[in-house]
């Protein structure tokens, strides 16, 4: 009989030690927590340089007219910043399109400007030696909304469209993993490896915080990221092919999950590892 | 003495038992959690609601009424990727059972999901020399591996299963996933039998013949892990040498 209790407790106590594991993933997630609350001080975000740089390049005149882009309608009137990335993406009906601001400082470039935006595509994320203006002037822009809150323009038909088109992409399956934006973000208080994820496949608070977050600075890669950018690298993960810059897909997700973050406080740039 | 002995058997049974209840019910080959009925309900309603007309008050988590056509979607597929190679562009045509899962956004009614079952378990391939278990340490490289088929990857990079992003596997192993069900003691906890391991290797080689619409990928089917690579990360989980079942 000896034995068999030995054998039993081994059992019992390897069986009972499951929650250990789940106590060491807590601890790392609180790890990861602390380092977030660490770096997120705005005071030492270099995001804050992208504004700066933006602010500059908003003012510079370019381009075949030689104009700044102060006259740059961003939907509430030339020139006005304030408030308007809150409300983007959203219909132009100069450009008879919904744009996100990325497609919409492009058009700008090109029919206030003149300026050719092939280079300014190319440069569309920054690397070492290689600063992008669009990451820039969407960092400067973008902070002339920060602590207001997400406002999706969902009024005009192209804007409903856009939504809906965006919700339907954030469950389209493809790619060699047979994956979608919904394989990772449509459960709750799910986790890749060790980083969590966000539930996006409805309204509530973690799209709000993930959508009120963007632009940012990510540590990992030294530079100022939109939300772009974030999409490219998300189909990047799902094994899709990589999606173009300033393209009606990406302008669609964002408006989808800008309308189920709508009312979430702006706090951008900000800053993640 | 023998009472003694008998009781603290059933103390420590009754303990494993109550411990092991959790992850018996998290290690069965059950499809990936939905968010909640009533959410997918009404976002199918948008989906199949077709004009704008007389309709009653949106539901609480439905679109705006626009309601979109798969033309239409198609038509912002291509306007997103359609410079992309050819090659890439194919990766992202919907086969049949995409399009069911697309369609109904993986809570597919019974019918449709037994038609996928029945058409992706031809799209099996089973070893032709009948062993199913390859070498458990080349598998554990492989279920830690995440490189391969983006679009930043060179062509001649080794794939990876990636098994860690959504499965806790070796108890050692402190950074997983949730996505998918923990697979510690897998094949223990299974006792090894011929019927597990050709039910897990069919689940891995095409995880559409056994879960509809699962969440997982298929790895032998869609040719992104090969045969040998799928005998080792079987390994990996069936032999009783592995972490999986020692730890």
């Amino acid at each position: 009989m000896r034995p068999i209790t030995a054998l039993s407790a081994v059992i019992a106590v390897v069986l009972c030690t499951m929650p250990i594991v789940a106590k060491a993933q807590d601890a790392s997630e609180k790890e990861i927590e602390r380092y977030r609350e660490m770096i997120s001080d705005p005071m030492s975000n270099p995001g804050f340089l992208a504004v700066d740089r933006g602010e500059q390049l908003w003012a510079e005149k370019r381009g075949t007219k030689n104009v700044s882009l102060e006259s740059c309608d961003l939907g509430l009137g030339a020139g006005k910043l304030e408030g308007a990335f809150a409300q983007l993406p959203r219909y132009f009906k100069d450009a008879d399109r919904v744009m996100d601001l990325e497609q919409r400082l492009l058009w700008c470039m090109q029919n206030l400007q003149g300026l050719d935006t092939k280079d300014v595509v190319a440069r569309r994320f920054s690397g070492p030696g290689k600063p992008s203006d669009m990451e820039d002037l969407v960092a400067f822009i973008a902070n002339k909304s920060s602590g207001m809150k997400i406002e999706p323009q969902l009024s005009h038909p192209k804007e409903q469209e856009m939504a809906a088109v965006g919700e339907e992409l954030f469950h389209r399956r493809g790619g060699v993993m047979d994956f979608s934006c919904s394989t990772c973000h449509g459960a709750e208080g799910k986790r890749i490896r060790l980083q969590a994820l966000p539930y996006l496949a409805g309204p509530g608070k973690d799209a709000q915080v993930t959508m009120a977050s963007w632009p940012t600075y990510r540590v990992s890669q030294s530079a100022l990221r939109t939300f772009q950018h974030r999409l490219w690298d998300c189909y990047r993960q799902q094994r899709w092919p990589a999606p173009e810059y300033g393209s009606d897909g990406i302008t669609a997700l964002t408006l989808y999950l800008n309308k189920i973050a709508a009312g979430g406080e702006l706090a951008v740039p900000s800053i993640k590892r | 003495m023998t009472k003694l002995h008998v009781s603290m058997l059933a103390l420590a049974l009754g303990g494993a038992l109550s411990c092991a209840a959790p992850i018996a019910s998290h290690a069965a080959d059950q499809p990936v959690a939905k968010p909640s009925g009533a959410m997918s309900k009404a976002a199918d309603k948008t989906v199949e609601a077709t004009k704008p007309g007389p309709s009653p008050a949106p539901a609480k988590t439905a679109t705006v009424a626009a309601k979109v056509s798969p033309e239409t979607v198609d038509g912002y597929i291509k306007a997103t990727f359609g410079k992309a190679p050819e090659d890439w562009q194919q990766r992202i045509v919907p086969d049949e059972t995409m399009q069911a899962c697309n369609k109904y956004r993986n809570d597919v009614p019974h019918e449709v999901g037994d038609a996928i079952m029945k058409r992706e378990i031809t799209k099996v391939v089973y070893p032709a020399d009948g062993k199913f278990l390859g070498n458990w340490k080349e598998g554990a490289k492989i279920a830690n591996n995440g490189q391969g088929g983006q679009f930043s990857d060179k062509p001649e990079t080794v794939h990876g299963g990636n098994c860690y992003a959504c499965h806790q596997m070796a108890k050692s192993e402190v950074s997983f996933g949730t996505l998918g069900p923990s697979l510690t003691h897998y094949g223990k906890d299974r006792n090894y039998t011929e019927a597990e391991i050709k039910q897990a290797y069919t689940k891995i080689y095409n995880s559409q013949a056994v879960v509809p619409c699962s969440n997982m990928p298929r790895f032998g089917t869609n040719g992104f892990l090969t045969e040998q690579q799928i005998k080792d990360v079987m390994a990996f989980l069936f032999d009783p040498e592995s972490p999986v079942n020692k730890e």
